[in-house]
């Protein structure tokens, strides 16, 4: 049945929640990539199969969803039984018929599956409570998890495509983009530009022929939140597209998806299929007349091709290579028309405020910084994955909240925001409020919404090196001072962690950064000395022990760094011994033991495995035998 | 036609113009590498970055490549500001360690009191400093026999394949244009080899030179629905055949 007015729509809603209503019992396997990679779908097959063989399909209404990524993959496969809410972490096939017989038949819970909180290492019963689910607000995220992203229904049931129903048949265009100023979203994807403003650019652009575009490539390593919403909830992706397409006049859309994303590119093209049957895409959209579409585009495979220029560059069918231009893309974008390029993020919002309004989006965050943010949060702390929390909460209430804090209750060091752009903010910002503006002052940036945790035992030095190595193969090689300052400034840092740094090397660093920050063409080369500069600005000292002492502060660098083990801590646990990759450990269990220098390759496996404080201790290669810790 | 200032002094060009071509106009002189007259803007050396800024924008300037930013009324040009100046180095020092033995590197540094590279020179010097206009000239031709392969640090400009490429027609246009001659080739009378190609000259049937390829022929031949006998006699033929049919109808009126 296609939808034409309000009525119809909300006719459709009530049926679907009453379907919903009617299973007595829900059982939610996340089919997420993270999970299907730990062998949920034999979960959910296993469920379907024994809820069916005990008779509980039929006699208390149990059913079987799967559903979108969770974000904590960390932890799975998950399974959530509602509407008890109870979560199960690291679920296996075997589990299944205890989980039918204790829980879904018999009302109790099964200590043993429930997540165990790291803090007070105790079982928490409910998905709520959960401190890695209990501080978020999801908006972009909102049905993910919840619903089946394959059955428009459901979604449907979970208020889908309201948001567009609102717009199109009490909103005149110029209204919804005056709610979405109203709203103060701003763009997902990167530097956080003004959505309403680049809508409005669009709409008031000359001709006929108008694009709008989903940006989502993602190509930040590590970085999941894109790929997340659009395989858990593409039609929340859809919803904020027709809704942008109908404001801004366009009548033709992409959807451009990174390559690796095959089960995005999956549910995506049910969702459109689906909405199209529904007509809230297509022709004569809920009837008024307006036509609009969208295509799917496989991505290049280049973190480049995500930036706007080479995108737009790379659906016309040409090499995905950033183009200098000195006009906007709102008025000369995709085949030189006016375009609208959003983030999936962006994108996933939107319908959420038209559904919710400006006032109830505006309602979270900062002055300037509006709504909740997705965040994928990696690296040493207890809970890692994604998450989606209102603008302005503080890193340390990411870290120590969400997170759980760092792994082995270790000191805490840097947090690394905004991907190979962004930047590293040190322990002293650490009530830092995250928005677009503090995280720019920080020397960072919000990017993408990615964050690394760093513990102690992270070189800064060779943090910026890491990101320098993975932009050397992304840059395109089509500008200077991206190309060859990211060749040179790879070499620098290569010298710095082998301990060949001369003195002068900072501020070559700094002239060669500063060089490309201002000469690049696009914003890769630009943003690429981010990482450089923020490591400089705060852990100085850490260069200039790399230069002027040969040494490692954090015990990192393999060529600056020895490790020894103190005899008098040493109990004999022989745990260094199985670690050591290299032969270069001799002891007895229970006896001390030694590590011989001349086969040491530095690794720090058995720094990191020893559980006696201090037994396992490192100092600078240089002075060898000084045997002064760092 | 618009009216704006580089360094102070005053430029009108036509609607259109980059800033290049304004400085260009008025003699003042900005270095290029990537640009030439025949062929679209590309923005990849960046050596011709300038600040330009407007009176609205209170105070704010921008820095843009001068090769590609239109001209506009009001605009305020400077090429030599601080930050300019200071980039430029950078950029001309990078150039320098790619390619530490090519003469005009070494001269667009030197012109900015770079004598040696401050960077790591390349293991493998080249001359090619990437600026693309091979490949864009073969492009404008409606050839594309050559392009940059891969990308980043890595890229080069190359056949498809490092094979000699097909399409090829040998018009030497792409070495030609090249500002570092870095492109080989070999011409004689009867033979022209070029990307590790070789072709046979055509030699004009009145006066015997070698003026052209097989393969050029054909190519324009196909191009402009001529039989390609057209282009086998060449233009210092064609002109004197010309001439001397225009006389012969002159003397039969
Ligand atoms: C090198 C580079 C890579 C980028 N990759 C992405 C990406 O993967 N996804 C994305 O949404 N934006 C990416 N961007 C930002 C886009 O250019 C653009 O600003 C964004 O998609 C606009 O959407 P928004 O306003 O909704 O954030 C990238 C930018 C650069 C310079
Ligand atoms: S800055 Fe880097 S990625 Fe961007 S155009 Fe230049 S070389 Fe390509
Ligand atoms: S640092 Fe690595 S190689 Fe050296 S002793 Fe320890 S485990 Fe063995
Ligand atoms: S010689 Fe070959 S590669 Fe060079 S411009 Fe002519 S056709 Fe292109
Ligand atoms: S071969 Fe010559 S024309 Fe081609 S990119 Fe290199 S320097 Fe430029
Ligand atoms: S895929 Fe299951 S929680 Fe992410
Ligand atoms: S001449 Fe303008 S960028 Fe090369």
């Amino acid at each position: 049945m296609r939808i034409e007015s309000a009525a119809a729509y909300d006719e459709l809603r009530r049926r679907a929640r009453e379907e919903a209503a009617a299973h007595r019992q829900e059982i939610l396997v996340c089919c997420g990539t993270g999970c299907l990679a730990n062998g949920s779908m034999r979960v959910a097959e296993a469920f379907s199969k024994e809820l069916q063989a005990r008779g509980l399909t039929a006699e208390v209404g149990t059913f079987t969803k799967r559903t979108g990524c969770h974000g904590f993959c960390q932890r799975g496969p998950l399974v959530v039984i509602q509407p008890a809410g109870v979560l199960y972490t690291q679920v296996k096939p075997k589990d299944v018929p205890e989980i039918c017989e204790k829980t879904v038949a018999g009302g109790t819970v099964i200590p043993r599956l429930l997540y165990k909180n790291p803090a007070d290492k105790k079982r928490v019963e409910h998905y709520a409570e959960v401190p890695f689910y209990a501080n978020q607000t999801r908006v972009a995220m909102r049905n993910i998890g919840k619903i089946d992203p394959t059955d428009i229904t459901d979604a449907v049931a979970h208020d889908a495509w309201a948001g567009l129903v609102k717009a199109m048949l009490e909103m005149t265009p110029e209204q919804v983009i005056g709610e979405i100023e109203r709203s103060g979203l701003r763009g997902r994807g990167g530097a956080g530009f003004v959505t309403a403003r680049k809508w409005r650019a669009c709409r008031n652009a000359e001709g006929e022929r108008k694009f709008v575009v989903c940006n989502g490539d993602e190509g930040d390593p590590g970085a999941f939140k894109d790929r997340s919403i659009m395989e858990g909830d593409p039609h929340s992706v859809l919803e904020g597209i027709v809704i942008g397409a109908w404001a801004v006049g366009a009548h033709e859309g992409y959807i451009y998806v990174r390559d690796e994303y095959p089960l995005a590119v999956v549910n995506l093209t049910v969702a459109i299929e689906q909405a199209r049957a529904r007509g809230f895409l297509g022709k004569n959209i809920l009837g008024t007349g307006f036509d609009f579409d969208v295509t799917i585009s496989r991505g290049g495979g280049a973190f480049v091709c995500g930036e706007s220029s080479a995108l737009m560059r790379s659906l016309e069918g040409k090499v995905g290579e950033p183009r200098q231009k000195y006009v906007h893309a709102t008025d000369k974008g995709l085949f030189d028309r006016p375009t609208v390029l959003n983030n999936v993020e962006t994108w996933a919002d939107v319908g959420a405020i038209l559904l919710h309004g400006a006032d109830w989006f505006a309602g979270m965050g900062t002055e300037k910084s509006k709504g909740a943010k997705a965040f994928s949060l990696v690296g040493k702390v207890k809970n890692t994955g994604l998450i989606e929390l209102p603008m302005g909460m503080t890193l340390r209430d990411i870290v120590y909240g969400i997170g759980g804090g760092i792994i082995d209750d270790r000191p805490f060091k840097a947090v690394q925001t905004g991907g190979p752009s962004g930047g590293c903010v040190p322990e002293a910002l650490l009530d830092l409020p995250v928005d677009y503006e503090r995280l720019t002052e920080a020397g960072s940036m919000m990017g993408s919404g990615g964050m690394i945790v760093m513990d102690d035992r992270t070189c800064m030095v060779d943090v910026a090196r890491y990101f320098l190595s993975f932009l050397i193969e992304e840059s395109c090689g089509k500008c200077v001072p991206c190309r060859e300052g990211l060749k040179q400034m790879l070499v620098i840092y290569d010298d710095l962690v082998a301990g060949r740094g001369k003195p002068g090397d900072i501020e070559r660093i700094e002239t060669l950064a500063a060089g490309m920050q201002l000469g690049s063409l696009c914003e890769l080369g630009k943003s690429a000395p981010n990482p450089v500069l923020s490591t400089l600005r705060y852990f100085r000292s850490e260069y200039e022990a790399h230069i002027f002492a040969r040494a490692c502060p954090a015990g990192m660098c393999r060529d600056l760094t020895a490790y020894e083990i103190v005899p008098e801590l040493c109990n004999g646990c022989h745990l260094c011994f199985k670690a050591c990759p290299a032969d270069a450990i001799t002891g007895e269990t229970k006896k001390v033991h030694t590590i011989h220098q001349e086969k040491c390759i530095s690794c720090g496996a058995c720094y990191d495995v020893c559980p006696t404080a201090g037994a396992v201790r490192f100092f600078p290669k240089n002075g060898a035998r000084e045997r002064e810790a760092v | 036609m618009v009216t704006l200032t580089i360094d102070g002094r005053v430029a009108k060009v036509p609607a259109g113009a980059t800033v290049l071509d304004a400085a260009r106009a008025i003699g003042v002189r900005i270095p290029t590498l990537c640009q030439h007259e025949a062929l679209e803007p590309w923005g990849g050396c960046r050596l011709c970055l300038v600040d330009v800024t407007k009176k609205e924008w209170r105070g704010w300037q921008k820095m843009v490549v001068s090769c590609m930013f239109p001209a506009e009324d009001g605009l305020a040009v400077a090429t030599a500001t601080e930050r300019v100046v200071a980039t430029r180095k950078v950029v001309l020092d990078l150039l320098l360690a790619r390619c530490p033995d090519t003469p005009l590197v070494q001269r667009l540094a030197h012109e900015h009191g770079i004598e040696r590279t401050s960077y790591q020179p390349n293991p493998e010097p080249t001359d090619c400093v990437l600026c693309g206009l091979c490949t864009r000239v073969c492009d404008s031709i409606g050839v594309s026999a050559i392009a940059t392969v891969d990308r980043g640090a890595g890229k080069e400009v190359a056949p498809p394949f490092h094979q000699p490429p097909p399409d090829c027609i040998g018009c030497l246009a792409c070495a030609e244009v090249c500002p570092t001659d870095c492109i080989p080739y070999q011409t004689s009378d009867s033979a022209r080899s070029i990307w590790g190609k070789t072709f046979t000259m055509v030699r004009c049937p009145h006066c015997g030179r070698a003026h052209i390829t097989r393969e050029q022929a054909a190519f324009y031949a196909g191009r402009g629905g001529v039989p390609e006998s057209y282009f086998e006699t060449c233009d210092a033929c064609k002109r004197t055949q010309m001439a001397k049919t225009f006389t012969s109808l002159s003397a039969v009126r």
